[in-house]
């Protein structure tokens, strides 16, 4: 790992889950392949990628619903192998948050710990405790089909955090939710987890969600692990090209590899010229070439007589308009492809007509090297 | 111009006429059950000559036919439960699994259904007296179940259907154990549909009469009794009585059945429809 990030420093370092090699197969086709992670006590970690990537499987196997076909599991240094759902220190929040529609909100928090008799004045507090965490404090004997899709996803929380579990499982929670909500819910499940201490692993396909909450994240792809770093070294250094496109928009160039060293890459490209920079975690040569790539927003529009020490001048061929910022795409000569560059309309970049010849500026730290 | 036109568009006077007819071809009969029941006439006839109770105080003094209501208790009570058994099963099969042969089994459980009664009663009397069973309530049974079970599957298939499975998944991560969340979640779910199938599989079976008139024995069920009541036309106040309860009591039970079967079909697919 390259740096540590301030989360990191302040977390204890126990390891909350092993997962050792472990493989599921469906006939021939693996759903996880060869997987190994160390989630640590009191992270918030997601298992980021498109659908089919194996996150789903490899969640579903941590809470016991599937077994994997080899490898094993542990929780808090338990094996898990041969120990059923109903016998495991994890809970969920599934996808469908699979409220109990007979049950009102209090018998739905209540459900597991009835199993646990820990006497009616004990239960009612816990369950007054875990409604008040989710904020739904005085809907405890609404029915279950009349809340709104926000309130089932916090009955659904409450449900789980009630039985205080080592490990608590999120299954896409928030993908129900329309937009505005959902943005409310990050800040609101980060704020708990932090509260509540509890190792999260969650589980999305929504790169902006993954990077707001996590402590730390992993990237998979056809059932493999891709990356496993901080939100701001997956965004900034990703360890290839798709793994740098899954989590937004970035300009690749191709380039030949000059020099390597165990922290660095020297590279030679169109364009940029000859560039020295930082490898990523677990770079993989695979050959001569790699790729070297720029966020569009690390680009930046040179106004009037404005110098910088690098810069680049081309021509804008495509201009759209998003409210608060603005793409443009602009053709450079001697670039094999165009680059694109998102500008906050501060300064007029949405008046930018189509065939002006503008400059750009780009700070040489924002350029990184990646596998193909 | 416009008025010629407006008479024939939805809402207008003819289609209201319409219905109205449709009605009356539909319940007309029905109507004359209750009204003779309570005429002083034994003959069922217009003028109507003065109310009674007379009739309806008469049949519990007729031991014939309280051994038929007992026959007909016994057996709705056991081609009910022993098809709704079966009927959850199937349903549970057929709407929580994908194998071959899906729709063609389901289509063969659901095809007495549409087959002439006749014929599957002539058909059971043949298969019966094959297999030496001698005629009896028990064979009325068997009929029974057959023709209840597409009622049976019809009610269990649309309180199952969307059944989320997580729910069950849910309960298991709690801690529940796989008889706990049976009691505890799948069992309340489908409650409703499962008191529905009971209700609508005895009402079929309280009013069925050809099957019952080819597979019983010596003991009659309702219908047949009333069938032979027919014969003497100084007992015919006495079933138009009889027949009046018995159509009371299916009108309700199915009505009860239909509210449970909507009930639990809206509470699994509240549940498992929305995000599925």
């Amino acid at each position: 790992m390259p740096e540590r990030t301030i989360s990191d420093r302040t977390m204890p370092d126990r390891v909350m889950i092993e997962i050792d090699r472990v493989t599921r197969s469906y006939g021939a086709f693996k759903a996880l392949d060869d997987a190994n992670l160390t989630i640590r006590e009191g992270e918030f970690f997601s298992l980021l990628g498109p659908s089919g990537c194996g996150k789903t499987t490899l969640l579903r196997m941590i809470a016991g619903f599937d077994n994997p076909t080899t490898g094993t599991i542990a929780v808090d240094g338990q094996p898990m192998a041969g120990i059923p759902a109903n016998r495991r220190p994890t809970n969920m929040v599934f996808q469908s948050y699979a409220i109990f529609p007979h049950l009102n909100v209090e018998q739905n928090v209540a459900y597991g710990l009835k199993r646990l008799k820990l006497g009616t004045a004990e239960e009612r507090r816990r369950v007054e405790e875990a409604l008040a965490q989710v904020s739904l404090t005085g809907l405890g004997k609404r029915g279950a089909t009349e809340l709104s899709g926000g309130q089932r996803q916090r009955v659904a929380l409450a449900r789980a955090l009630v039985m205080r579990p080592k490990v608590l499982l999120l299954d896409e929670p928030l993908s129900a939710l329309d937009k505005k909500l959902r943005e409310q819910m990050q800040v609101e499940l980060r704020r708990l987890q932090k509260a509540v201490g509890i190792t999260f692993v969650l589980v999305t396909h929504d790169q902006y969600e993954a990077l707001a909450m996590s402590d730390r994240i992993a990237v998979m792809f056809g059932g493999r692990i891709a990356q496993v770093d901080s939100p701001k070294d997956i965004y900034q250094r990703p360890v290839n090209r798709q793994v740098a496109d899954f989590l937004g928009g970035m300009n690749f160039v191709r380039a030949d590899i000059v020099d390597e060293t165990g922290t660095s890459l020297t590279v030679d490209t169109l364009g940029f010229g000859r560039v020295r920079t930082d490898k990523p975690s677990a770079f993989v040569r695979n050959g001569g070439t790699a790729t070297l790539g720029i966020r569009p927003e690390r680009l930046r529009v040179l106004w009037d007589d404005e110098r910088s020490e690098f810069e680049v001048a081309g021509e804008v061929v495509e201009r759209h308009y998003f409210g608060e910022v603005t793409h443009l795409v602009v053709k450079i000569p001697g670039f094999e492809a165009p680059l694109s560059v998102i500008e906050t309309n501060d300064f007029g970049a949405d008046d930018l007509p189509l065939g002006a010849e503008i400059r750009l500026a780009y700070d040489p730290e924002a350029l990184v090297a990646m596998a193909d | 111009m416009k008025g010629r036109f407006a008479r024939f568009l939805p809402g207008g006077r003819w289609l209201g006429l319409y219905a109205l007819v449709y009605v009356i071809f539909l319940y007309l009969p029905v109507i004359f059950l209750p009204i003779f029941s309570v005429n002083t006439a034994a003959t069922p006839k217009f003028p109507l000559t003065g109310f009674t109770w007379k009739w309806y105080e008469q049949l519990p003094h007729t031991p014939a036919l309280l051994d038929a209501a007992w026959n007909s208790l016994v057996v709705g009570i056991s081609a009910s439960v022993l098809s709704t058994v079966f009927g959850i099963l199937a349903a549970r099969a057929i709407t929580r699994y994908r194998f071959p042969g899906r729709r063609p089994i389901n289509g063969l459980i659901m095809a007495p259904l549409v087959l002439p009664e006749i014929i599957i009663a002539i058909s059971m009397l043949l298969v019966m007296l094959q297999l030496g069973l001698s005629l009896s309530l028990f064979t009325v049974v068997l009929g029974h179940i057959l023709i209840c079970i597409p009622y049976s599957m019809t009610v269990l298939t649309s309180g199952f259907e969307g059944f989320d499975r997580s729910l069950e998944e849910a309960s298991a991560d709690l801690g529940e154990t796989a008889f706990g969340t049976f009691r505890r979640v799948t069992l309340p779910m489908v409650a409703p549909a499962i008191i529905s199938s009971l209700l609508v599989s005895f009402t079929i079976s309280l009013d069925e009469f050809m099957i019952a008139f080819f597979l019983t024995g010596t003991e009659p069920t309702l219908p047949i009794y009333i069938w032979g009541q027919l014969r003497f036309a100084a007992k015919l106040p006495g079933v138009l009585a009889l027949g009046t309860l018995l159509l009371l009591a299916s009108f309700l039970m199915m009505t009860l059945a239909e509210i449970l079967r909507r009930r639990a079909a809206n509470r699994a697919h509240t549940e498992g429809g929305v995000y599925a």
